[in-house]
C-alpha cells in the first residue's frame, strides 16, 4: 500500500471519530419531566430546556427571587416548559438585567436535587425580534 | 418633506447593477465560450468590460445614495430610521451602513467590484474566464438587495424601503402619509465601538478576495489549464488569508473589548463561520506551494481553493438565513431571504463539482512518493490537519442546520448545541494547535535543508535545547508564582510545542537572513502563530476571576459548594479585596463633547434635552479649564462609566477603570468591559448589574427645623447647616428683576470626604419653588421646605435612599498581549510572503524552470 493510501485512510479514520466524538458531545433540547428522569438515571449531561416564565393572571412574574445586597451571585425562578412542567431554576450568577421582559428562556444545564442548575441563560426579547414601533410623540 | 429622490436614484442603481452583472457574465462567458486561454472573442469582451464598468458605477451610486441616506438623517427611509439617530458621531454613521444585511452585502458587492477591475487590468490573459464567474457572483450578490416582488416570491431586500412602505399598518401614516420622525432608533449600542468601523470592511474584503483564487480555479478547469492559474491565484490566496485572519482577530479584539462574555473568542456560530474558510484557505495555500516545489498535490490544491470560496458562502447562509436564531447571540435576523441564499449556496457547489469532476482524471498528479525527510510530506500532513481542524468546527456548528433539514424531510429532531461549547471545541482544536506548531517548526527546517538525516538533525538540536531551557524557565517562574503555574499535561504539551515552533522558525529566519538569501515570510508568519498558540494558552487556559465573593458571608443555599461566586457587589465608596486590590467603586461619569476625561454624574445637571447638561463645578484636566460653572455642555447620555478604583496593597499602585453600560430601549442592559493593561496580563472588568436609577425607593419626607451652624443626623452621617446665601445662578431657572432665590449650604461628613449641598428656595412670580439637592454617594437628597423669619429657622426636609452599587466581574488574563504581537507578526509574515510571490508573478521566463534553477543556488547556499 502506498504511503498516500496510509493517510488518506488515517484522515477518514479520524474524521469519522471527530463526527463520533461530537455526536457525543451535542447537547439536547428536553423538557423539565425529562431532565428529571435523565438526573434520576444518574446522568450528569447538560441539556437545554426552553420556556416561559411562570406568571400571575395579572400576568405578574411569580417566584422570582434575587436580592444582591444579600448575595449578588444567586437568582432563582421558575420557568414553565413548552408541555407546561413548572420547574424551580436556580443561577449562580446576577440576574440578567432584562430578564422580566423576555418572552422566551433558554436555559443550559441539569437538575441538581430539586432545582434546575443553569449554567447558561438565553433571553429571547420580543422587542429584538418583533418590528419596532414607531415612536408617537416624535412629531404629532 | 419626504426625499424620494434619492431612494429612486439607489433603487434604480440596483436594477442597472444587476443588469449590468447579467450581461457581463453573459458577455464574458461567450468571450471566452470554445476558445483557449487568452485568445477572447473582442467584441464580446468588450461588452463584458463595459458592462462591468457600468456595474460598478451603478455599484458606487446605490452607496452614495444609501450613504446620503444615512448621513442626512432622512428618516422617511426605514434604514436611515432603524440603523441610525441624531446624536450619532459620523464614524458611527459608516457602522449603521452595515448594521443591517443590506449595507453589508453592498459592503461585499463593492470589494468585489474593485478586485474584478483589477483583474481587467493586470491579469488580460485571464480576464474573460475569471471576469465570467465574478459577474455570475455580482448577479447573485445584487439580487440580495434588488427588493422585487413578483407575486408571492421576494427576491432580494431593497435597503431603499420607505418607512411608510415598510410599516403600512401604522397608525401614523393613515393620519400623515408624510409623516417623518424625528429621530432614528439608533445603532446597536455594542456597534459603538472603532473597531466595528474597519472589522467588517476587513472581513467582507477577506470574504471577496477568496473569489479571486476561485475565479482562477474555475477558469484553470475550464480552459483546462490546469497549471498556470497557479501563479496568478497565489498571492491573492496569501492576501485573503492575511486580511481574512487580521478581520477575524479584529473581530476577536472587539469581543474582548466590548462584548461581556469575558474573552475574546466564544466558539459561536458566527465566528466558526469565519473561521472554517480561514483554515481551509491556509491549508490552501499550503499544498500552492507544494505543487510549487514538488508538482504535488494539485488536486488537493483545486479541492481546497474551491472549497474556501464554498465555505465563505455556506457561512452567509449560516448568518444569515436565521438558521441561528437559537444558538448564537449576533447573528443577522431573517429578512425572508434564505430561499435565495440557499440557490446561491447551491449553484455555486453544483457548478464547482460538476467542474471538478470532469476534469478530475485530467489534473495532472505526480506518482513519486515522499520520504519521511522531505518537507513537503510534513506541509502535507500539516495541511490534513487544518482540514481536521476545520471540518470539526463545521459538523458541529452545523447542528442547527441539520435539525433544520430533518424537520424539513419531516423528522423531529431536538438536538442542541454542545452545553460548554468551549470545552468542546477546546478538546479537539487544543491538539489541532498542538500538530500545527510540532508541524510548522520541523517542516520550516526541514523546507531549507537538504533532505538528509544528520543535517535534519544539526538543525533541529539547536531550537530543542533552547525549547528545554525556556520552557524549564516557565516551569520554574510557574513554581514561585511570578507567572501562572502550567498543571495539565495538554497545556504543558502545548507550551512545549509553541516554544519549540517558535525557536525552530526563528532560528531558519535567523539563518536565512544571515545568508542573505531570500527572507522568508512563512517562518516569520509562522512564528505569529506559534506566539498567538502561546497567549492563547495562558490567556484563555490560565485566566483567574479576582472578582470572588470574599465578603465571607455564608447562606443557607441549595448547593453552594461547588459554585463559583464571581462576582462582587460594590456599594459606592466602600472598599472590598479583590486578589491583590483594594477595589473601590466612585460613581458614575459621563462622557463630554469635547472633554479629554469622563466626568462625574454629580457635576453635570441634565436639562430637559437629554443630551444637554449644566455644568455644577469648573471642570478641568491638567489644570486646563475646560468649562465652567453654569456653562452648558454636550454629553452623550446614553452610556454610563462607573469609575472603580484599583489599589496594590503590596505595591500602593493605583489605576482607575471606567466600564460601560449603556441601558438601551431595544436591548436592555448592555455592558462594556473596561481593560487594565500590563506588561505580563490584563485585567479585565465589567458591570453585571448596577442599581437602577429609575427605580430609586426614597424614604417619607422627614422635617427638620434648623438654625444656622445646627447639626443635622442623618443615617450614618451628619451634617452642618453652615450658611443661608442668596443666590442668582438657579438651574434651568431665568430670575426677574422681583424674583428671589436663597440657598442652603450644608457641609455633610462622608466616609472620605466631605460633601457641600445646596438646596434652593425660589419665589418667582409670588410662586414657591424648591429645588432639593442630591448627593448621590450617600443616597440623600435635601430640600428647603421653608423659612421661619420669626424664629430665625429653616424648615428642611430629608429623604434617604438605598445606596447606589455595582455588581462586577473581573478576571486577570496572563499573556494576552503575546496574543496580539503574535498577530502581528504573523501578518508581516505573510505580507512579506505575499511581496515575494508577487514578483516571481512578474518574472517572464518559464515559472517551473525558474523555480527550480533558484532552489538550486538556494540548496547550493545552505550547504
Amino acid at each position: 500500500m502506498k504511503r498516500s493510501h496510509i493517510i488518506g485512510i488515517g484522515i477518514i479514520a479520524l474524521a469519522i471519530g471527530i463526527i463520533i466524538s461530537s455526536a457525543g458531545d451535542a447537547s439536547m433540547y428536553v423538557s423539565f419531566k425529562e431532565a428529571r428522569e435523565l438526573a434520576s438515571e444518574g446522568k450528569t449531561s447538560k441539556v437545554h430546556v426552553v420556556g416561559r416564565l411562570k406568571k400571575d393572571a395579572q400576568g405578574h412574574i411569580v417566584g422570582m427571587e434575587y436580592n444582591p445586597v444579600l448575595d449578588p451571585n444567586y437568582f432563582s425562578f421558575v420557568l414553565v416548559d413548552t408541555l407546561r412542567n413548572e420547574q424551580r431554576v436556580v443561577y449562580f450568577q446576577p440576574k440578567p438585567q432584562d430578564f422580566e421582559r423576555s418572552e422566551q428562556v433558554v436555559i443550559m444545564g441539569n437538575m441538581q436535587k430539586d432545582s434546575f442548575v443553569a449554567d447558561k441563560i438565553l433571553l429571547k426579547c420580543p422587542s429584538k425580534y418583533v418590528e419596532k414601533e414607531i415612536k408617537q410623540t416624535a412629531s404629532l | 418633506m419626504i426625499n424620494t429622490f434619492i431612494g429612486d436614484l439607489g433603487h434604480a442603481s440596483v436594477i442597472v447593477a444587476f443588469v449590468a452583472a447579467i450581461v457581463a457574465a453573459l458577455a464574458y462567458f461567450m468571450a471566452a465560450k470554445g476558445k483557449p486561454l487568452g485568445d477572447t472573442d473582442l467584441n464580446w469582451r468588450n461588452l463584458g468590460r463595459g458592462a462591468f464598468y457600468v456595474h460598478t458605477i451603478a455599484v458606487l451610486s446605490i452607496i452614495f445614495s444609501l450613504f446620503n441616506i444615512i448621513y442626512n438623517h432622512r428618516y422617511e427611509y426605514y434604514y436611515a430610521w432603524s440603523h441610525s439617530s441624531n446624536y450619532l458621531p459620523t464614524h458611527f454613521m459608516i457602522s449603521c451602513f452595515w448594521e443591517g444585511q443590506e449595507g453589508s452585502f453592498l459592503l461585499w458587492i463593492f470589494w468585489h467590484t474593485l478586485l474584478g477591475l483589477t483583474i481587467i487590468w493586470f491579469n488580460k490573459k485571464w480576464e474573460a474566464p475569471t471576469m465570467a464567474v465574478f459577474a455570475f457572483v455580482q448577479l447573485f450578490l445584487t439580487s440580495m438587495i434588488l427588493g422585487v416582488v413578483i407575486g408571492d416570491l421576494k427576491i432580494g431586500s431593497s435597503p431603499f424601503i420607505l418607512l411608510r412602505d415598510f410599516m403600512t399598518d401604522a397608525p401614523v401614516f393613515k393620519l400623515n402619509p408624510n409623516f417623518i420622525p424625528k429621530d432614528g432608533t439608533g445603532l446597536n449600542p455594542l456597534l459603538q465601538n472603532y473597531w466595528m468601523v474597519i472589522h467588517p470592511p476587513t472581513l467582507f474584503l477577506g470574504f471577496a478576495i477568496t473569489l479571486v483564487p476561485f475565479a482562477f480555479a474555475i477558469a484553470g478547469l475550464w480552459k483546462r489549464e490546469y497549471i498556470a492559474w497557479i501563479k496568478p491565484a497565489l498571492p491573492w490566496n496569501l492576501f485573503g488569508g492575511l486580511v481574512l485572519g487580521v478581520g477575524i482577530m479584529m473581530g476577536a479584539y472587539w469581543a474582548y473589548e466590548t462584548l461581556n462574555f469575558g474573552g475574546y473568542w466564544n466558539w459561536d456560530p458566527v465566528e466558526n463561520a469565519v473561521y472554517i474558510p480561514w483554515l481551509v484557505l491556509i491549508a490552501g495555500l499550503h499544498t500552492m506551494v507544494i505543487y510549487k516545489r514538488s508538482k504535488h498535490a494539485l488536486r488537493t490544491t483545486f479541492v481546497l481553493i474551491v472549497t474556501t470560496f464554498l465555505l465563505v458562502l455556506y457561512a452567509t447562509f449560516l448568518t444569515r438565513s436565521g438558521i441561528l436564531g437559537n444558538a448564537s447571540v449576533h447573528s443577522f435576523t431573517d429578512l425572508g431571504l434564505s430561499g435565495q441564499l440557499f440557490a446561491y449556496l447551491a449553484a455555486f457547489v453544483v457548478l464547482a463539482i460538476v467542474l471538478l469532476v470532469r476534469h478530475w482524471s485530467a489534473i495532472p498528479a505526480t506518482e513519486k512518493e515522499l520520504t519521511t525527510y522531505n518537507s513537503e510530506f510534513w506541509v502535507f500532513i500539516g495541511v490534513a490537519v487544518l482540514c481536521l481542524g476545520a471540518f470539526q468546527v463545521l459538523v458541529t456548528t452545523s447542528i442547527p442546520v441539520y435539525n433544520s433539514f430533518l424537520g424539513f424531510i419531516g423528522i423531529k429532531s431536538n438536538m442542541a448545541l454542545p452545553a460548554d461549547q468551549i470545552a468542546h471545541y477546546t478538546k479537539f482544536q487544543l491538539w489541532m494547535g498542538v500538530s500545527i506548531a510540532v508541524l510548522s517548526g520541523l517542516a520550516q527546517l526541514l523546507w531549507w535543508q537538504k533532505n538528509d538525516k544528520s543535517k535534519v538533525m544539526n538543525a533541529l538540536a539547536v531550537p530543542l535545547i533552547l525549547t528545554f531551557l525556556f520552557v524549564s524557565l516557565v516551569y520554574m517562574l510557574g513554581k514561585i508564582e511570578l507567572i501562572p503555574k502550567i498543571n495539565s499535561v495538554s497545556y504543558f504539551v502545548l507550551l512545549f510545542v509553541s516554544v519549540f515552533a517558535i525557536f525552530a522558525n526563528l532560528s531558519m529566519v535567523l539563518t536565512l537572513v544571515r545568508r542573505k538569501v531570500n527572507l522568508s515570510g512563512g517562518g516569520i508568519a509562522h512564528i505569529g502563530i506559534a506566539l498567538m498558540l502561546f497567549g492563547i494558552l495562558f490567556s484563555s487556559g490560565y485566566s483567574n476571576i479576582i472578582s470572588k465573593n470574599t465578603s465571607g458571608l455564608l447562606y443557607s443555599r441549595d448547593f453552594p459548594e461547588d459554585i463559583n461566586r464571581d462576582n462582587v457587589l460594590l456599594f459606592r465608596n466602600e472598599k472590598v479585596q479583590m486578589g491583590p486590590y483594594d477595589v473601590a467603586y466612585r460613581g458614575r461619569y459621563f462622557e463630554v463633547k469635547d472633554f479629554p476625561e469622563y466626568v462625574n454624574k454629580q457635576l453635570l445637571f441634565q436639562l430637559p434635552d437629554e443630551h444637554q447638561a449644566l455644568v455644577r463645578a469648573d471642570i478641568k484636566y491638567q489644570d486646563k479649564v475646560y468649562f465652567k460653572t453654569g456653562d452648558t455642555v454636550n454629553i452623550y447620555p446614553e452610556n454610563t462609566y462607573y469609575q472603580v478604583e484599583f489599589k496594590n496593597r503590596e505595591t500602593g499602585k493605583a489605576f482607575t477603570l471606567y466600564p460601560r453600560a449603556q441601558v438601551n430601549p431595544e436591548m436592555g442592559f448592555i455592558a462594556s468591559p473596561a481593560i487594565k493593561m500590563f506588561s505580563n496580563k490584563d485585567i479585565y472588568t465589567h458591570v453585571r448589574v448596577a442599581a437602577d436609577d429609575k427605580e430609586k425607593q426614597w424614604s417619607e419626607l422627614k422635617e427638620q427645623d434648623l438654625a444656622i451652624g445646627d447639626t443635622l443626623f442623618l443615617n450614618d452621617y451628619f451634617a452642618v447647616l453652615k450658611a443661608i446665601e442668596p443666590t442668582r445662578d438657579v438651574k434651568g431657572i431665568e430670575l426677574g428683576a422681583n424674583d428671589v432665590a436663597v440657598q442652603a449650604d450644608f457641609i455633610i461628613s462622608g466616609e472620605d470626604k466631605d460633601y457641600h449641598a445646596h438646596p434652593v428656595f425660589v419665589i418667582k412670580d409670588n410662586l414657591v419653588g424648591r429645588i432639593p439637592d442630591e448627593i448621590e454617594d450617600l443616597g440623600l437628597r435635601l430640600t428647603f421646605l421653608n423659612i421661619d423669619t420669626k424664629n430665625n429657622k429653616f424648615k428642611v426636609g430629608v429623604n434617604t435612599t438605598q445606596k447606589d452599587y455595582v455588581i462586577l466581574a473581573a478576571i486577570e488574563k496572563p499573556f494576552i498581549n503575546i496574543l496580539w504581537i503574535g498577530t502581528i507578526i504573523m501578518s508581516i509574515g505573510m505580507g512579506m510572503a505575499i511581496f515575494k510571490r508577487y514578483k516571481e508573478t512578474k518574472t517572464v521566463t518559464n515559472p517551473d524552470a525558474g523555480s527550480s534553477k533558484k532552489r538550486a543556488v538556494r540548496n547550493k547556499q545552505m550547504a
